[in-house]
């Protein structure tokens, strides 16, 4: 992903509107800024964080112009809902990373039977496409770590154990700037556990089922 | 020192960098961070008015005054406030004036999407456009120099992508502007026809001056590249165009009102084919074509909706240009088929006082003129209480016309609904124009005690200012009185039995109404639930689908109707509507 004399790192983070997108994109781009790297930005506010489908773009390198990903070019898509992960493919370049939270959240209209969510359907459909495809439970290594709202965390560890353009807990660093004291150990919990899961602790068939 | 700043972020820190004294603003996606933001610099007195109409009135009195001033909207917001922007530029300023709007190409979060770069054309104020953080902050410092060199007020033109796109700012110090000396001058600042008449000359002296700033300033620059294609842009727009043909020329426009006449036309004559490439209307492009130039604008790239990279370099692959300079990356793409994925539009939150509303009057099958909030999704099934949002206000004035179109029997089976905030903006006058023209309306005032849908920002009803500190507080019952509502009434919207009763007695009632419904917003910190969440006896339960009905995010249906635990917010509405009592509170759960 970076290579060639030019540094390009373009990061998709989808999800639902109040799982803490912003949060991490904001982490993420704080931490490249501390170490040299131009970045951009791009943030879902407003109507769709009423628990619509939310998007942040976070582009780091030289000689950015927008701060919108184009399509089919970013390098890694960080999910953090399984439905919102097939909606975030189109920016992924072929062969890029997926970090994905396999935890649903079920829209009012597919929990009422209008709309169909069929996560096996979706899990199949992710494994058959050309891409290199990291699965955890962020719902479940975040209640591991004391609270569900640390699920962000725990992705954000998995996207640590990556090859980065600085060090991968750096991210834990700048997540604790940001966050108040009292909420500092559960974070810092639920980012190693992802980091764990990232690095293959689990093992394969753990990470991807 | 260089941080990382949203657009919106960067407005503010040039507002304190340019030492601005006022600021006063109305909450409205993607504008709001502005004047939340400046509210950090104690420096800067900060306020939410009542409307945008109001804050822009407030940021020229203090124009007036001698300070610099600033006026925050979003891009409906500068309809409210048309009344002061047009007169503003023809009194001129004493200390520089900026009024900032943030458009909202796409319509990530507004009723509509439209150009507010026409209110500089029609108002004869100059309008500035940065595209990205640091652009924010330099363009929001040049536009105080250019409001006291130019004497007028100053549109400084934001958008969505620019407002909540982070990018590096480099930051600077406070400049130390001094309060200037506030002189009497009616012929300058009472505009009546007779002293209008002559700042009307004075207006129009000025903008050719303006003109010529504009052929000279900086902010407008040409990038000579490959001059086969010629591009003319601003914005985000300039962003995405150069994202897609990197190698073209280019003329990047930082001011795009008034438009350089000699630099578009230099920039025109020195490349083979040149194109405008803007969002929302073709605002420069018609510019260009009354020079006699031949130009390619709209009739290649869409009219409606957000500009992208992809739209832009697959506009471009179509009209023939060489595809050795464009970026066509995104070709690579393999767009998967995405049918399958549940839409996922947004929703009312578990908890949401509006819930309990929304069900009574689905049940009562009424007609809903709605406004503009969080509760505007009441219109989105499984609610689908909504029959009208058009703008701020909207609902009251609506239900009036509905029923002196259709009768009072028709006002019999219909209702208002409009939020604390909005009814305060400018629900409050469609109610005296119920009351003093006989009308029998009745109006819920979804009372959440906060602007919702922008982020929680106090309004005059709360007891709070911006900054958190106590503030008289606006009692919305005796407002409604005194202009001569003889019903109004205060329910717990989740107290449903008897707001049913309620809203059935009210649309009975042969007079205006109102019916305040007050329950604070779920996500206020103040007051959030420390009620244990529900759960759902599945013994008992006999999958009857009422729960669901209610559009609450928790409750789910797999195979088994069941509330996640961990985004139910312990409200009890499903308990509540729940025939069989399967649904209890957790822990009397198992």
């Amino acid at each position: 992903m970076l290579g060639g004399g030019t540094i390009k790192l373009d990061i998709v983070i989808n999800g639902v509107g109040g799982q803490g997108v912003v949060l991490a994109s904001r982490i993420i781009a704080q931490t490249a800024m501390k170490n040299g790297w131009q970045v951009r930005t791009s943030e879902t506010h407003g109507m769709a964080q009423r628990g619509g489908s939310v998007t942040s773009h976070v582009r780091i390198g030289e000689n950015l112009f927008g701060a919108l990903i184009p399509n089919g070019t970013a390098d890694i898509l960080l999910s953090f809902e399984l439905a919102e992960t097939v909606r975030g493919l189109e920016k992924l370049k072929a062969g890029g990373k997926i970090i994905a939270s396999s935890a649903r959240v079920v829209p009012v209209l597919a929990a009422m039977g209008k709309t169909r969510y069929s996560d096996q359907e979706i899990l199949q459909y992710l494994k058959k496409q050309p891409y290199d495809l990291t699965l955890v439970d962020a719902h479940d290594l975040a209640l591991k770590a004391g609270h569900h709202k640390a699920a962000n965390m725990v992705l954000l560890g998995v996207l640590a154990a990556q090859k980065l353009p600085f060090a991968g807990d750096e991210l834990l660093n700048t997540a604790l700037e940001l966050l108040p004291p009292k909420l500092h150990e559960v974070n810092a919990k639920a980012f190693y556990l992802g980091k764990q899961a990232g690095e293959g602790y689990y093992g394969n068939a753990a990470a991807t089922s | 020192m260089k941080k990382l700043l949203l657009g919106n972020e960067a407005v503010a820190q040039g507002a304190y960098e340019a030492g601005v004294r006022v600021v006063s603003a109305y909450p409205g996606t993607p504008s709001t961070e502005i004047t939340e933001n400046v509210a950090r610099f104690d420096e800067i007195y900060t306020e939410w008015a009542p409307n945008e109409k109001v804050a822009l009135e407030v940021a020229v009195g203090a124009a007036i005054a001698g300070a610099r001033a600033m006026a925050c909207m979003k891009h409906v917001g500068l309809n409210v406030a048309a009344d002061p922007l047009f007169t503003s530029s023809y009194t001129g300023i004493n200390g520089g004036l900026v009024i900032v709007v943030a458009d909202d190409p796409g319509m990530h979060s507004s009723q509509n999407e439209q150009d507010s770069r026409y209110y500089g054309r029609a108002a004869h104020i100059p309008v500035l456009e940065p595209s990205d953080s640091q652009e924010a902050k330099d363009f929001t410092k040049l536009a105080f120099e250019i409001s006291e060199k130019y004497d007028t007020p100053v549109i400084l033109r934001m958008a969505t992508r620019i407002s909540h796109s982070r990018s590096l700012v480099e930051i600077g110090q406070r400049s130390d502007v001094h309060l200037k000396d506030y002189t009497k001058d009616i012929g300058k600042y009472v505009m009546m026809p007779a002293m209008a008449r002559r700042r009307r000359n004075i207006l129009v002296e000025r903008e050719k001056s303006l003109k010529q700033y504009s052929e000279e300033a900086e902010l407008n620059r040409i990038e000579y590249n490959d001059r086969s294609i010629g591009i003319i842009a601003a914005g985000g727009a300039y962003n995405y165009a150069k994202e897609a043909v990197p190698g073209a020329s280019f003329l990047k426009l930082g001011m795009v009102y008034p438009l350089p006449e000699k630099l578009i036309k230099s920039f025109a004559r020195e490349v083979e084919r040149l194109f405008v490439i803007e969002e929302l209307e073709t605002f420069i492009e018609d510019y260009v074509r009354t020079l006699g130039l031949d130009v390619i604008g709209k009739e290649l790239f869409p009219k409606t909706g957000e500009l992208s990279y992809e739209v832009i370099a697959s506009k471009l692959k179509e009209a023939g240009i060489n595809k050795e300079v464009l970026n066509l990356s995104f070709e690579n793409c393999k767009a998967p088929n995405v049918n399958e994925i549940p839409l996922r539009p947004p929703a009312l939150c578990p908890g949401c006082p509006h819930r309990g509303v929304y069900y009574v009057l689905k049940k009562l099958n009424l007609t809903v003129t709605g406004d503009i909030g969080c509760y505007t999704l009441g219109a989105l099934p499984p609610l689908s209480s909504m029959d009208t949002c058009i703008c701020m206000g909207a609902s009251v004035s609506s239900a009036h016309g509905l029923e002196k179109a259709r009768g009072k029997e028709f006002a019999r089976k219909t209702v208002a609904v409009i939020g604390d905030s909005t009814f305060i903006h400018s629900g409050i006058t469609g109610l005296i124009d119920v009351v003093y023209n006989n009308g029998t309306s009745t109006v819920i005032i979804l009372d959440n005690s906060t602007t919702g849908m922008t982020g929680h920002q106090e309004h005059p009803a709360t007891g709070y200012d911006i900054k958190g500190r106590p503030a008289n507080k606006l009692n919305m019952e005796k407002l409604c009185e005194a202009v001569g509502v003889k019903r109004v009434r205060v329910e717990d919207p989740f107290e449903i039995k008897k707001f049913q009763k309620a809203v059935q007695e009210e649309i009975s009632a042969d007079e205006p109404s109102v019916i305040i419904a007050r329950r604070p917003c779920a996500l206020l910190k103040r007051v959030k639930s420390k009620n244990k969440p529900y759960c759902v006896n599945t013994e008992t339960c006999i999958e009857c689908g009422l729960c669901l009905e209610l559009g609450c995010p928790a409750i789910t249906n797999r195979s088994l109707i069941s509330i996640d635990e961990t985004m139910c917010n312990g409200c009890g509405l499903c308990a509540d509507v729940c025939p069989t009592n399967s649904i209890t509170r957790g822990d009397i759960c198992d």
